[in-house]
């Protein structure tokens, strides 16, 4: 555990936040806490003064209209957007000028909304991959065959299985990943992403294009994840039934802003909110 | 004394900057075709260089062999090399649109060697000399400086060329189908524009562009031989990208500044090293603005 | 599971094809067997496949085009000349001095390769191509200024950007003997290549490219082709492992090029050109990306291919065009495709089965 270097004076009480955090993480440090967060494109804001802190074990959701910088918000806090403004610290740690991959290293990892995964190497190797910086061994040893690599790589399969065993996928190791049905794929993903042994877990769309049962079974997999891991987990979604049944804070976004933070019951009366995103849907 | 050395020192690098000028023109004319071509279809169409050369051959056979006069010559050379271009792209490239780029460039390697060993069995691989299609010098200064005509009509023709191509791009319903296609070939089609036609078009006239360059390059190199294209091919497409590829003021641009770079290299440097000068200032080019000097940078979405 | 076995049968049949196929030529080489224009390729054909596997690690692998790779084996061939040929009255022994000769021309390749990598890698797509050649163009031209000789004082260097220097500048005292001189190249080399050296050049190149390939490195150097975003956000170093890919690629270019070097009395830089960059690249297209064998395979017939149309002579680079034209047509448009597929029902079972 990487000691915190917040210029929060006693790390163990949260900054004053109108952030929800369940009552579970209230004693301890928040795994994310983002300051005034802004990214401009050529003079356009897509994100404007983002602040959020999720709790040790929340599942938080991040919810809003098309275009309402939902994923932007995903990319600022994997690094792939340097931001403009604002501070993100992850653990505690200022993520100021850090990588995607550095920010990987800190303890967060994420899917994509438009699948990402390595189409050409097997399921198995792409959880590995998840695993990259967790299997010790170097270049030489790897093209040696050094003791080490055989270890390693025992170490690395048997867990890649256990993790794969989460969605029942254990039998699929050896299928291309781009040959995987889409479902399959997405599950593939979060598996990818869990073997990078992450605080925070960002998942982007998860449920896009899955059937309701599929969407049942995803909302269990994801608190399982949770329970098992105890682990931070972030989701962005339009489908209400999950975001509602699961998430125990919902910050909801509208035109790269923050309009409402709360429970789901805050949220689901909150007229702000019905206004901007829920009120037009039951006009559609 | 003094001020004599210095006013021939002086004459020395104008007439080493009008020549890099005047090499840039021609590098620029065959950059717009390289430029137009990448920027519609995306693909680094490496035979380019080579239809320059056929561009030279053709000329110097309407006009030493059939005794056309200079312009009739290259007009035919035109038309010869728009052919040739339209039938390169229809037989070679259109099978391949959907193919990965790494095959495209191949297959345009492929055409490359086509057309250099065609040329070779044709025309034989000795030099041939090539009669400047003028000839003749303006003297300026008592003698001092003297610029070819070849110069100064290189120069001539890539302005003119430049703003009948900016014109085209800008004002007609083709240049504009062009523009559109480059920007997104699908939503392009759904408006109704014809792709494989537009692509067709661009190859047209960047290979009409190639016979006039090749004719232009010709006659300020006097000589001809079935690789004289793939050097100047091979600048002509570092100008394109030094200048921002896709862009047609970038390409004129990229290849007057490298013509430049490349006559002051040889003039006060070193003539072995010429090359590596112009390519070491591609490459800082490249570093420092990703997308060329025109260009513009369009990050990956995520 | 089933997959892993099938990557390894087929690493394990690359080896042993290689083997049978260096025991087989032996076998006919002592036999008398090889026509004399056979046996003076039989070295560069080594070259070629190393040059080949080697690309297909930059290429196939990690996925960024190069059209500057033989400008590796230029930096590895004039390297490893200067080392045979310095090191010739200290080391009398030729297999010792061509080993050392090998892994000098890999070590300054592989300097090489981390100079030009570190500032290509940053680039995308068809700019980095474009720089990778105009690499090879630059390194083609500084070693054409080179003039470089030995004596009982040691190495003697110059580097003739002017053109105005000579082999009479190097200062050699007596029994001293020029190893460069300039645009001539290499000249008097004593030609220590083997083929048993070119075998054993292959089957080192073989062991660290599919070990790396199936190793944690390689995988994270496949998944930067795949998606490199995704890559990062699983915590793998783009720059590191680009490069660990272009270096390990220019390292082996440099070794096959010291090799090369070795088996001919005169060398020109302008040899390693543009042209033949392009040709290896052929070689990783055809032979296929990522496909190690096939690497082998084309680079052997391809090699030997424009020796047997020597008959067409004029004509034989001409069918060489051609036939890779078709080829690129056959195996990328998509009606074509079908259409071989409809007309070889096998080939269409053996895809499915790659599949």
């Amino acid at each position: 555990m990487p000691k915190l270097k917040s210029q929060n004076d006693s790390p163990l009480v949260p900054m004053p936040t109108d952030s929800y955090i369940p009552e579970r993480d209230l004693g301890k440090s928040p795994v994310l806490e983002a300051r005034h967060l802004g990214i401009d494109f050529g003079g356009l804001t897509a994100v404007d003064d983002f602040n959020l802190t999720i709790g040790r074990t929340e599942i938080a959701g991040l919810i809003g209209p098309n275009g309402a910088g939902k994923t932007t918000v995903f990319n600022l806090l994997t690094k792939v957007y340097q931001p403009t403004r604002g501070t993100i610290m992850i653990d505690g740690i200022d993520t100021h000028g850090m990588t995607t991959a550095q920010v990987n290293k800190l303890g967060v990892a994420r899917t994509f909304q438009n699948i990402r995964l390595f189409d050409n190497l097997s399921v198995e190797d792409n959880v590995k991959l998840g695993m990259h910086n967790q299997i010790k061994y170097g270049m030489v040893s790897g093209i040696l065959r050094l003791p080490s690599y055989w270890k390693q790589e025992r170490i690395a399969h048997e867990r890649a299985l256990e993790l794969l065993s989460i969605f029942d996928m254990q039998d699929l190791a050896g299928v291309k990943a781009g040959s995987l049905p889409y479902g399959a794929q997405r599950r593939l993903e979060i598996v990818r992403a869990l073997g990078t042994n992450p605080s925070l877990l960002l998942l982007d769309e998860p449920a896009a294009g899955m059937n309701p049962s599929e969407t049942a079974e995803l909302m269990e997999n994801i608190i399982k994840i949770r329970d098992t891991f105890q682990i931070a987990i972030m989701l962005i979604e339009h489908d209400m039934n999950l975001v509602m049944g699961i998430c125990e804070g919902i910050c909801v976004l509208n035109f790269g802003k923050v309009i409402a933070k709360g429970t789901p019951e805050d949220i689901q009366s909150n007229p702000v909110v019905i206004e901007a995103y829920l009120g037009k849907k039951k006009e559609a | 004394m003094n001020d004599e050395k210095d006013e021939v020192i002086s004459m020395e690098f104008l007439s080493y900057l009008i020549s890099g000028v005047s090499l840039g023109s021609v590098y620029a004319i065959i950059a717009l075709g390289y430029t137009m071509v990448y920027g519609i279809a995306k693909m680094l169409n490496f035979a380019h260089g080579d239809v320059i050369m056929v561009g030279g051959y053709i000329s110097l056979m309407a006009m030493s062999s059939l005794g056309l006069p200079w312009w009739l010559a290259v007009i035919l050379a035109m038309l010869v090399c728009t052919v040739l271009g339209v039938v390169i792209e229809g037989l070679a490239y259109k099978p391949l649109r959907a193919a990965p780029s790494l095959a495209v460039l191949i297959t345009a390697i492929g055409v490359s060697y086509f057309l250099q060993n065609s040329a070779l069995l044709i025309w034989g691989a000795n030099p041939k000399a090539y009669t400047p299609i003028i000839s003749g010098a303006v003297k300026l200064f008592d003698g001092q400086l003297s610029i070819s005509y070849v110069s100064i009509l290189t120069v001539f023709m890539c302005l003119v060329i430049m703003v009948a191509l900016t014109m085209f791009t800008g004002k007609t319903r083709m240049g504009k189908a062009m523009r559109a296609c480059s920007e997104d070939k699908a939503a392009a089609q759904l408006m109704g524009i014809n792709v494989n036609r537009t692509i067709s078009m661009t190859f047209a006239i960047g290979s009409a562009l190639a016979a006039i360059a090749g004719v232009l390059l010709c006659s300020s190199y006097t000589s001809l031989m079935p690789t004289t294209g793939s050097m100047p091919g091979i600048k002509a497409f570092t100008a394109a990208v030094f200048g921002g590829i896709g862009s047609i003021p970038g390409a004129l641009l990229g290849g007057i500044l490298l013509g430049i770079i490349e006559s002051m290299a040889k003039a006060y440097i070193s003539t072995q090293l010429a090359n590596s000068i112009v390519f070491a200032v591609l490459i800082i080019m490249l570093l420092v603005r990703p997308a060329g000097l025109l260009g513009k940078y369009v990050p990956e979405k995520v | 599971m089933k997959k892993l076995k099938k990557t390894t049968a087929i690493d394990f049949a690359t080896y042993a094809g290689v083997i049978l196929a260096f025991v087989v030529i032996t076998v006919m080489k002592d036999q008398g067997m090889l026509t004399r224009s056979l046996k003076g390729q039989l070295v560069p054909i080594c070259c070629y496949i190393v040059m080949a596997v080697s690309l297909n690690l930059t290429v196939g692998v990690l996925g960024e085009l190069s059209l500057g790779h033989a400008g590796f084996m230029s930096v590895g061939a004039f390297s490893g000349v200067v080392a045979a040929m310095g090191l010739q009255s200290a080391i009398p022994s030729e297999p010792l001095r061509l080993a050392i000769a090998l892994v000098v021309g890999a070590a300054f390749a592989a300097m090489a390769g981390a100079i030009v990598g570190v500032p290509v890698l940053r680039l995308r797509g068809d700019y980095l191509a474009i720089v990778t050649l105009a690499f090879g163009e630059i390194i083609k031209e500084l070693i054409n200024c080179l003039i470089v000789g030995v004596d009982s004082q040691g190495l003697h260097l110059i580097f003739n950007a002017t053109g105005t220097k000579g082999v009479s500048d190097l200062g050699l005292l007596e029994g001293g003997k020029v190893l460069i001189k300039g645009a001539q190249g290499a000249t008097g080399t004593q030609t220590i290549a083997s083929f048993t050296a070119g075998f054993i050049l292959i089957m080192v190149s073989l062991v660290v490219v599919l070990n790396l390939v199936r190793s944690r490195s390689g995988r994270a150097i496949m998944a930067l082709r795949d998606n490199r975003i995704a890559a990062e956000s699983v915590g793998i170093n783009v720059t590191k492992y680009k490069l660990m890919a272009f270096v390990t690629s220019a390292a082996l270019a440099g070794a096959a090029g010291a090799l090369y070097g070795l088996n001919f009395s005169n060398l020109v830089a302008t040899k390693f050109d543009f042209n033949t960059s392009i040709l290896v690249l052929v070689f990783v297209v055809l032979g296929g990306l990522g496909n190690i064998w096939g690497s082998i395979l084309a680079a052997t017939v391809l090699t030997i291919l424009p020796e047997a149309l020597r008959g067409f002579d004029d004509y034989r680079m001409l069918i060489y065009a051609v036939v890779l034209i078709l080829v690129m047509l056959a195996t990328n448009n998509p009606q074509l495709k079908a259409l071989l597929a409809k007309l070889i029902p096998h080939s269409r079972k053996g895809e499915e089965a790659n599949a």
